[in-house]
């Protein structure tokens, strides 16, 4: 094989990274949109109904709603903690004594000690605080959402991703070369653009790979929102367990769990191999 | 503030003892799980890296699946799913009820947990150790089996050293999850506390300071250890 014909991806660089990667693209999209089916559309459902699976029809509804709820605690307990971390991430690093030891105190805290428990200290704790102001949050409109589990739940879990998230960033700046720093201030770059446009960017890259185990780590954790009354995944499984004594579903929801991170794990693959494609030779 | 560590006060009237027996539990618990954790761990590396295609799919789907399940519900399939394996079991020649203790399915959930975990960091490790050395090895007429035991694992344990470590102190926190299951540990026994003294910030916030400090004197230990176990090695610097 010799000639141009040969070599069609020098001409069209970007297809034939795609091309490479094909497999891998076509198999985390497929369990991608299977995972987004399975929680938003009612066809396992329909199947249940068709194979005559009682236990399914009965619970099914339910552990999808649950589901949900755990897709929902994740999704945004990730966000609140990312945007927290970033102040956290630079007290951290502040030449602020208070500010750092503060910092440093926060990050050691919610790292040293179990989720278990600091959601127990968010929901018990905090609710012990509430209780007494009922009338003051009742006239406000707040007592409804000072009662519901799913708000200290997803507090804890914001506090406790913050922390982690907050070491994450600090880490990945850390790693990015001192000179680049000061190649932006003698290109007379002030500071916040050059840490938006210069080091944030290559930062990211490096934390990419951390930001991906630390969500499947609160995927999983998440479970534990069950123990303070939440029905999530776990929760609604634990309920369908207790009134059915049937033992499959806990399967169901092993196999669920096992699909949200491998889907996760396999679009992170995917999206760390496609920013980092300037790092490598060309058409690696 | 005077009545709340009145509340810790030992005896029967605080609630001292109680949650140092929880400490002792939880403890307990980490210490039985890490010598289990650690052989399967080891077991299930050897199986990945084995040249048998059964062995090796068996490895990857072990971890596959034990990393990516929230570690409660391994306690939930453990325990009640163990508990309903052995009454099958033991119904078929016998007729008494089984209950399986909170504390050997905390050991086994939390041990298969660590293991899957420590079995990739095994599996690193194993790749810091050239080839030459199992090939020198056998060109001195030591066993496969003195290999590994003489030359491979004393140097696989100095490289898998740190990440053990981290395991340990993930470990350490994981053994709160074994109170939803009733085992009377820290976390239960502040549990307990809270439900009869209405103080729940107090005393959540007493039961996590006792996991941080179990956490910075397992560092200290940490520390130690590491320190002994590098004293062999050239440093860079010297």
């Amino acid at each position: 094989m010799t000639g141009p014909a040969a070599e069609p991806t020098a001409t069209t660089p970007s297809n034939g990274l795609w091309a490479r990667k094909g497999r891998d693209v076509a198999i985390a999209s497929t369990l991608c949109l299977f995972v987004i089916s399975v929680a938003f559309t009612n066809w396992p459902l329909v199947a249940g109904q068709m194979l005559g699976h009682e236990l399914f029809v009965r619970y099914w509804p339910r552990i999808q709603g649950g589901l949900l709820t755990t897709l929902n605690l994740v999704f945004v307990s990730m966000l609140i903690g990312g945007i927290l971390a970033f102040p956290i991430a630079f007290a951290r690093d502040s030449r602020n004594r208070f500010l750092s030891g503060w910092a440093f105190s926060y990050v050691y805290f919610f790292r040293g000690t179990p989720l278990l428990a600091q959601t127990f200290l968010i929901y018990h704790g905090l609710g012990q605080f509430m209780a007494p102001h009922r009338e003051l949050l009742d006239s406000l409109g707040l007592w409804a959402y000072a009662r519901e589990a799913y708000w200290y739940v997803l507090f804890a879990f914001a506090l406790n991703t913050a922390a982690y998230q907050a070491e994450i960033l600090r880490g990945a700046i850390a790693s990015i070369p001192k000179g680049q720093r000061e190649a932006c201030q003698s290109l007379g770059i002030p500071d916040h653009i050059g840490f938006r446009k210069v080091i944030l960017p290559q930062a990211l890259i490096t934390a990419l790979r951390p930001y991906g185990n630390e969500i499947i780590l609160m995927i999983k954790g998440s479970a534990v929102a069950t123990v303070v009354t939440v029905f999530d995944l776990m929760g609604t499984t634990r309920l369908a367990f207790s009134r059915s004594f049937n033992f499959e579903v806990y399967l169901w929801a092993a196999i669920l769990y096992l699909l949200l991170v491998e889907c996760l794990r396999r679009i992170w693959d995917i999206v760390e191999w496609w920013i980092t494609r300037h790092l490598r030779p060309a058409n690696g | 503030m005077g009545h709340l560590f009145s509340l810790l006060a030992w005896g029967p009237d605080g609630w001292g003892d109680e949650i140092a027996s929880g400490v002792l539990v939880t403890v307990g618990l980490a210490f039985a799980t890490l010598p289990f954790g650690l052989l399967l761990g080891f077991l299930v590396a050897l199986a990945k890296r084995s040249d048998i295609w059964l062995l090796n799919a068996f490895g990857n789907l072990y971890t596959t699946i034990f990393r990516g399940l929230p570690e409660l519900l391994t306690l939930f399939i453990v325990y009640y799913g163990g508990q309903i394996l052995l009454q099958k079991l033991i119904g078929l020649f016998f007729d008494v009820q089984v209950e399986i203790n909170s504390f050997l399915a905390g050991m086994i959930a939390l041990g298969v947990v660590f293991s899957a975990y420590s079995s990739e960091v095994f599996l690193g490790a194993f790749q810091g150790i050239s080839r030459g050395q199992a090939e020198a090895s056998r060109a001195l007429g030591l066993s496969r089996w003195l290999t590994l035991r003489l030359v491979i694992v004393p140097q696989l344990l100095r490289l898998s050293l740190p990440g053990l470590c981290n395991l340990w102190l993930v470990l350490l926190k994981d053994t709160a999850l074994v109170s939803v299951i009733g085992l009377p540990d820290t976390l239960r026994m502040t549990n307990i506390a809270v439900g009869v003294t209405k103080e729940p910030f107090f005393f959540y916030l007493i039961c996590c300071l006792i996991f941080l400090v179990l956490a910075v004197l397992s560092s200290i230990v940490i520390g130690f250890i590491e320190s002994r176990v590098e004293r062999g090695q050239r440093r860079s610097n010297a």
